[in-house]
């Protein structure tokens, strides 16, 4: 009975750990990247592809990373020949059985209040937040100034 | 019969004439300028004062004499400032010597964050040769008025901001009339072609 309720435990503290794994079961982020930031500038935009394995739609809330102070959701769009960048409210839809890609002229993570320029060659920790899936961490590389994709 | 052909042509003439106004008021308002090179009807370009980026007092006198590449933005701006910033430093080493005859602004509409500090900080990222403007709220509305160029805040769940801003980069020739525009993400051999053609206005050319 005893070794029973010890498989029981270890079993309810594996299951309470997989959030914390680099992938969960439903959810996988692919080529993360971002590009080197000028000094002086205090944000800068994380781009990744989300696949989402599972079959319920799920959804990017939030993100959390030691390099800036906060991060944000973000869409950019050119409409006009006016930049506009909003918040995307509600968090980043991921349908089930699907991807979002976020890149340049698009969705984006925004660092805001980078402690320090983001340097080519560096590389960061980064956990994304999802309704669903939960934690989310992954390794973000930073590439030159005018890169195009990771 | 006549008579509706004249309610006929008043109504069209009405339209066109509607038209070109709602027109007009659409690129000065969303800050998209026409591109008739060199034309009167432009308004674009005017007398300005701000602060350049060692903190000193700075008017268009400055960039008389040398045609000028201009471009609006902020330092906050994750994505499209430094991608045009980056592709324009770029596109002045393939100029070569030529990247010498010409003037390199960045204006910010942003002047509450971006003090003369941080734009020096900012500019000297991306090549020696972009200066950086800023000044009061005042000083940029002005010169944002006479460059056309749209821009405004937006509010975010944090309580900070970001900036709706015109994207394009303008092009003025040495009396600082408007001449045309490099757009966001234009190819590298459009926009080279361009400031080749920018510089051959420069005297001595």
């Amino acid at each position: 009975m005893r070794y029973l309720l010890k498989i029981a435990v270890a079993a309810v503290l594996v299951a309470a750990a997989a959030p914390a794994f680099a992938q969960s079961s439903s959810i996988q982020v692919e080529k993360p990247w971002t590009r080197a930031t000028p000094a002086g500038a205090t944000t800068g935009a994380v781009y990744l592809t989300i696949d989402n394995k599972s079959g319920a739609a799920d959804r990017l809330t939030g993100a959390s990373s030691d390099v800036a102070d906060k991060l944000q959701i973000h869409e950019m769009k050119v409409v006009n020949g006016v930049m506009q960048m909003r918040e995307v409210p509600g968090g980043l839809q991921v349908p089930a059985k699907g991807a979002v890609v976020l890149k340049p002229g698009s969705y984006h993570v925004m660092l805001i209040g980078l402690k320090n320029p983001l340097k080519a060659g560096d590389s960061f920790p980064l956990t994304l937040v999802f309704e669903k899936a939960g934690n989310v961490s992954i390794t973000v590389p930073v590439q030159a100034s005018g890169a195009k994709h990771e | 019969m006549r008579r509706t052909y004249r309610i006929l042509a008043a109504m069209s003439a009405f339209a066109v004439i509607a038209a070109a106004g709602f027109g007009l008021a659409l690129t000065g308002v969303l800050g998209v300028p026409s591109t008739k090179a060199g034309s009167a009807d432009i308004d674009i370009a005017g007398p300005f004062t701000l602060v350049d980026d060692t903190g000193a007092p700075v008017s268009d006198a400055a960039l008389k004499g040398k045609p000028t590449v201009m471009y609006f933005g902020y330092t906050f701006c994750p994505e499209v400032c430094p991608t045009t910033l980056t592709n324009l430093a770029h596109w002045m080493q393939m100029l070569g010597r030529d990247a010498d005859k010409l003037n390199y602004v960045f204006v910010t509409i942003d002047p509450e964050r971006d003090t003369p500090e941080v734009m020096h900080a900012y500019v000297s990222a991306f090549d020696a040769r972009i200066r950086g403007f800023t000044g009061t709220p005042e000083q940029i509305a002005k010169i944002a008025r006479e460059y056309r160029v749209y821009y405004k805040r937006i509010p975010t769940t944090d309580g900070g901001y970001v900036m709706d801003h015109s994207a394009a980069l303008f092009l003025m020739d040495p009396n600082e009339k408007f001449v045309g525009l490099i757009t966001y993400e234009e190819a590298d051999a459009s926009a080279v072609a361009k400031l080749k053609r920018l510089a051959a206005l420069a005297p001595g050319s």
